[in-house]
């Protein structure tokens, strides 16, 4: 069987894979990158939305070729269209661009190449190779053939269907209240407000919201998640989404270019996502936002990290957790108080019913926020709607 | 488990819920191996509707 050799397998050319790829590649560190599809960035898998705040931090080169849409602010629709703007620098995470995830994706990618990975495309990870009872690459089979990939470290970056942790030990198991399972169409020929991303909260998609995310002044990522316990016939994504396009007097005419699938983990940190020889990152590290869904911007920032933990392991020659625990410090120094605030928020709001959410957003707007972040909003609600926020009060 | 293959998206979203990790997905076809116990979380997440529990109306 052919063997391939390097330092790192990084399993996953997503935003997640490919940056940590690239950190680690221009620290010296020999890295290749293995994808299981045929191209990378594609099919688009996301609603795209990104904030612009924290491309500098990540070192990733803003190109119009992969900007969409510039975004103006957030539309929040409360359950009876009650209607809440909030400009973009202070709209959060997904709002400032919608990208082209086929275009975003490849730069990423082309980044870490330039860094010096090698990229092998139709390449997916069948299992892990093992030696002395520790992880020493990856069995993978490669435009079919049956191939290993001996590495010093792997890097789990296969998104929510992540194989790598399991097969490592790592525990990422889910509850269903923890999984958003979501539907999309790319819609075009619609009439809508393309300058802002909207967001439709209530029971138009219950235990999630549906969003609006502007491609063209004709063309938007229309689509929505429902919390998996509040499913109750089969296909029921995809059944709302149809219901809620055709119930919106400007979307009801529209017409679909592509639709999408797919599951989001919107749960509380994991306990650890590494151990001797294996990093998780991104979606398989289950770092995505618990309120929005989103998880560009922290695979992209957790990817860094890990690859910076990379560099470090080949320079002292330790890819255990000795040299690790510095990936898992910084990416929950960074992120961690935020996921566990959100993810408390998540379990109260999904709760709600419409009249509740109704009033949310009008307090909201009433009140006004300077800032939209869970905690500002949380503080607000406090004022008006003590009840709600009790249960967690030492995070506001 | 049935598998309506036609209405598969092969999105992943029944591998990634899966407990046992008992599904396996490529560009063409979606399986269960021996390890499903038939808990049926898959059947409730597909977003397209495209499992169902067999001997279940």
């Amino acid at each position: 069987m052919r063997q391939i050799k390097c330092d790192v397998v990084v399993v996953g050319a997503g935003p997640a894979g490919s940056m940590t790829a690239k950190w680690a590649a221009k620290n010296g560190v020999d890295v290749v990158l293995i994808e299981k599809r045929q191209e990378i960035g594609a099919p688009v898998r996301c609603g795209e939305g990104i904030s612009k705040a924290w491309l500098d931090e990540v070192g990733i080169e803003v190109d119009p070729k992969w900007i969409a849409r510039d975004i103006k602010g957030a539309k929040f629709v409360s359950p009876t269209g009650f209607t809440y703007f909030v400009d973009e620098k202070n709209a959060g995470n997904e709002v400032g661009w919608v990208v082209d995830r086929v275009f975003f994706d490849k730069a990423l990618a082309k980044d870490a190449a330039k860094a010096g990975a090698k990229i092998m495309l139709k390449t997916a990870a069948t299992g892990l190779i093992w030696k002395d009872g520790k992880v020493a690459g990856v069995k993978a089979v490669s435009h079919g053939e049956e191939i290993e990939i001996l590495a010093d470290a792997v890097v789990g970056a296969d998104g929510y269907e992540s194989q790598i942790g399991r097969w490592a030990g790592i525990d990422t198991s889910l509850k269903p209240n923890d999984i958003l399972t979501c539907y999309q169409y790319r819609l075009t020929n619609i009439k809508y407000d393309c300058d802002y991303c909207e967001f439709v909260l209530g029971s138009a998609a219950p235990g999630g919201y549906v969003w609006v995310f502007p491609k063209t002044e004709d063309t938007a990522n229309v689509g929505l998640g429902i919390l998996t316990p509040l499913i109750k016939n089969l296909g029921d994504p995809k059944m709302y989404l149809d219901k809620f396009i055709a119930e919106t007097p400007g979307l009801k005419d529209g017409q679909p270019l592509e639709c999408v699938a797919g599951a989001v983990s919107v749960c509380a940190p994991l306990d650890s996502v590494c151990i001797d020889h294996v990093i998780l990152v991104g979606d398989a590290a289950r770092q995505i936002d618990p309120i929005t869904g989103g998880g560009i911007s922290n695979s992209c920032i957790a990817g860094m990290f890990a690859g910076k933990a990379l560099a470090k392991a080949k320079e002292t020659g330790d890819y255990t957790m000795n040299t690790f625990q510095e990936y898992e410090d910084n990416w929950r120094d960074r992120l961690e108080n935020k996921l566990w605030r959100n993810w408390m928020a998540k379990e109260k709001l999904v709760t709600l019913d419409d009249a509740t959410l109704d009033s949310l957003v009008k307090t909201i707007s009433e009140v006004g926020v300077e800032k939209l972040s869970v905690r500002n909003l949380l503080a607000i609600v406090k004022e008006k709607h003590p009840d709600l926020v009790k249960e967690f009060e030492d995070l506001i | 488990m049935i598998v309506h293959i036609e209405k598969c998206h092969k999105c992943g979203a029944c591998v990634g819920s899966c407990p046992q990790n008992a599904i396996y997905l490529n560009d063409v076809m979606l399986e269960f191996n021996e390890n499903c116990n038939r808990c049926g979380r898959c059947v409730k997440i597909c977003p397209v509707g495209a499992l169902e529990m067999e001997g279940k109306e």
